[in-house]
């Protein structure tokens, strides 16, 4: 892939390039075009945020982006892939192999331990368990974990020590691209806050993206970029929130 | 995923109890009947797998099983050891006879009548005493669990004591004495059983015009059996069996004339039942509760054929332990019940396979549910709370 060639070609700086993304989900009357051609860059080593009111379609933005969903019509290019161009199966090892997420609500496996939950991207891509958790240990450390952390199960950990162990697990793979749902909105903001900064420190990095969809104002700070979303269009990319033009719609 | 696959289903306690009780409670169920079911049906003709040494079985054209006796002309022996391919050939009566108890009351029995000259047909075990001491007048054998049973002399006070050689007792308001005791396979009816001499047995039944129940036919060495059937049918107009014809019909004789195989497949299809109801029904809920987290492993790059082989093992485990649960329960029970009592309980390994086929097929097609919804699941659900 010419994305991995260190850095130099334009498709490496280059994480995500849609043009005139289109998805409607239902048809007739019930038909709810949820983007409407949406056109956005998100480059490599930053993180760009994307902010918009309830319902504008920034989760749906995302899941296309990650492959979880298939667009109906325009262009979406990741790291210079094609989703449309592969198969099921290939799309699912591709998201094995390039996608970290990190979602609102954590979802981790109850019944795996901390370093088992960091684990089973690796676990995915075919290490064995063992290796996958010693692993796991190694960057649980760096979001602060200690021995007895590692070992308990996540019903025992606070959100904020659960969004940590979702973070690590976005990481351990050392994916291309992170995509995040709204991952402070279940924290209060002081948590949400430290939260924002760990992604920011350990997620950016050479040649990897980091998309964080929010309705937070409190952590823009964070953003390389701000992309803001309306009714399944991107409408303004700025790079700070001062920059921001106010929306038609207010958001929440 | 296999190591993800088991965290997964253990760590779900309550449900993974769940999913196994139910099978276990349908494998102990299934085999515990079918067990039952093999029992009754040995003991159909348990008389034939005594009688080890015969080949061929010759009766009368209208018998249907070995219980169904029809008497023929104690010439008819000769008539047998007449035809080609014969080694040797040999009397046997069977029938029912009263036996009077010491109080008055009357049992009936199986009584034997062994030829008097090589007590051809004899029990397969000796107990006590010979079987030759059969040769004494009016000496009877007894089988050991009538003898402590049906046949024990009840006492005053309540308590059986068990008929033991030497003691008399009235068969057909004949005088005979206990030679010895022996064991048999248990029987359909139950009944205790007397061996005697057939001359005896003549004795014990006057009023029967015709005795001979079986001729009991060794073939010579190196004989087709089925063509020494056929040859003693053309000579003598009776029927002809070998050893192994007359069990399958007597057993298809019991299997089609009682309501014995209803039963059976009656307590079978509960089993089944119970372990869809129970075991497919909160495998299928275990499935859905983590319906959320294989969407997430889809989301992370779990293949649907990995995700598959994930639930496959789940299923597999459950119906593994319950299966082994079962089966070990209804053995357990089965050496418990038949050390104690009369009831029939056969285990033959046909059985395990049966039941192991019964619990695959409720864990596959349970799992084939669960497959169908993992399966089908959008990975974008992920990001949906
Ligand atoms: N699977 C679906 N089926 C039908 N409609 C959907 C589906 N997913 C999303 N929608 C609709 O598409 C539109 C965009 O939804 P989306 O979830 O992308 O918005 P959002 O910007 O993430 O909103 P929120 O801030 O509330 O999370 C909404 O009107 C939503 O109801
Ligand atoms: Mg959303």
């Amino acid at each position: 892939m010419s994305a991995t060639i260190n850095g130099t070609t334009q498709e490496a700086r280059v994480a995500v390039n849609c043009k005139e993304l289109t998805k409607t989900f239902g048809t007739g009357n019930a038909a709810v075009k949820a983007l409407r051609g949406v056109n956005l860059e998100v480059r490599s080593g930053e993180l760009l945020m994307l902010v918009g009111p309830s319902g504008c379609g920034k989760t749906t933005l995302i899941s296309v982006i990650a492959g979880v969903l298939r667009r109906d019509e325009g262009d979406c290019k990741i790291f210079d892939q094609d989703y449309n161009r592969m198969s099921e199966d290939d799309t699912t090892e591709f998201r094995g192999v390039n996608i970290g997420f990190v979602f609102q609500a954590f979802n981790l496996i109850p019944s795996l331990t901390t370093a088992e939950n960091v684990g089973t991207p690796l676990i995915i891509n075919g290490m064995k368990p063992r290796a996958a958790v010693s692993k796991a240990r190694e960057i649980l450390v760096q979001v602060g974990f200690d021995e007895r952390m590692m070992s308990s199960l996540p019903t025992d950990l606070s959100g904020g020590q659960q969004q940590r162990v979702a973070i690590a697990r976005a990481l351990v793979h050392q994916p291309r691209l992170i995509v995040c749902d709204e991952p402070t909105s279940a924290l209060d903001g002081e948590t949400g806050h430290k939260i924002m900064e760990l992604l920011h420190t350990l997620g950016r990095g050479e040649g990897r993206a980091l998309v964080v969809v929010t309705h937070d104002s409190r952590i823009y700070e964070f953003a390389d970029r701000i992309a803001a979303m309306e009714d399944g269009r991107i409408t303004q990319v700025v790079d700070s929130a001062s920059q921001l033009k106010p929306m038609q719609k207010k958001t929440d | 995923m296999n190591f993800i696959a088991l965290k997964m289903l253990f760590g779900d306690r309550a449900k993974y109890l769940g999913i196994v009780i139910g099978l276990t409670f349908a494998s102990l169920l299934i085999t515990q009947q079918s067990a039952i079911f093999a029992g009754m049906m040995t003991r159909t003709f348990s008389f034939l797998s005594d009688v080890a040494l015969p080949d061929i079985w010759v009766v009368d054209p209208q018998v249907k099983y070995i219980d169904d006796i029809r008497p023929m002309q104690d010439t008819e022996v000769l008539r047998v050891r007449g035809v080609e391919g014969v080694q040797w050939a040999v009397p046997l009566y069977k029938g029912s006879l009263a036996m009077r108890r010491t109080d008055g009351t009357y049992q009936s029995c199986v009584v034997i009548g062994l030829d008097d000259e090589t007590l051809m047909g004899g029990p397969p075990t000796m107990v006590i005493g010979k079987l030759s001491d059969l040769r004494r007048s009016g000496g009877v054998i007894v089988d050991a669990t009538g003898a402590a049973g049906k046949l024990a002399h009840i006492q005053p006070d309540g308590t059986r004591v068990s008929l033991k050689v030497g003691d008399e007792m009235e068969i057909n308001d004949n005088h005979s004495v206990v030679v010895g005791i022996c064991k048999v396979t248990q029987t359909f009816q139950a009944n205790p059983v007397i061996y005697t001499t057939y001359s005896s047995a003549t004795s014990f039944a006057p009023s029967q015009r015709l005795l001979l129940s079986f001729v009991t036919v060794k073939a010579k060495p190196g004989q087709d059996l089925n063509a020494l059937c056929r040859r003693i049918e053309k000579a003598t107009g009776l029927r002809a069996y070998t050893r192994d014809e007359f069990k399958m019909v007597t057993f298809l004789y019991y299997l089609q004339y009682t309501g014995m195989p209803i039963n059976f497949l009656t307590a079978v299809a509960l089993g089944f039942l119970v372990g869809v109801a129970i075991s497919g029904q909160t495998f299928y809920n275990f499935t859905l509760d983590n319906l959320r987290y294989f969407g997430t492993l889809k989301a992370m790059g779990a293949k649907n054929g990995m995700l598959l082989r994930m639930i496959l093992l789940q299923a597999l485990v459950v119906g593994g332990v319950g299966y082994g649960l079962g089966v070990g329960a209804a053995s357990a029970w089965g050496m418990l019940i038949s050390g104690r009592t009369q009831l029939a309980f056969r285990l033959p390994w046909h059985l395990l396979v049966v039941s192991a086929v019964a619990v695959l097929v409720i864990c596959l097609s349970s799992a084939a549910l669960s497959i169908h919804k993992v399966m089908k699941l959008e990975p974008a659900v992920v990001f949906r709370s």
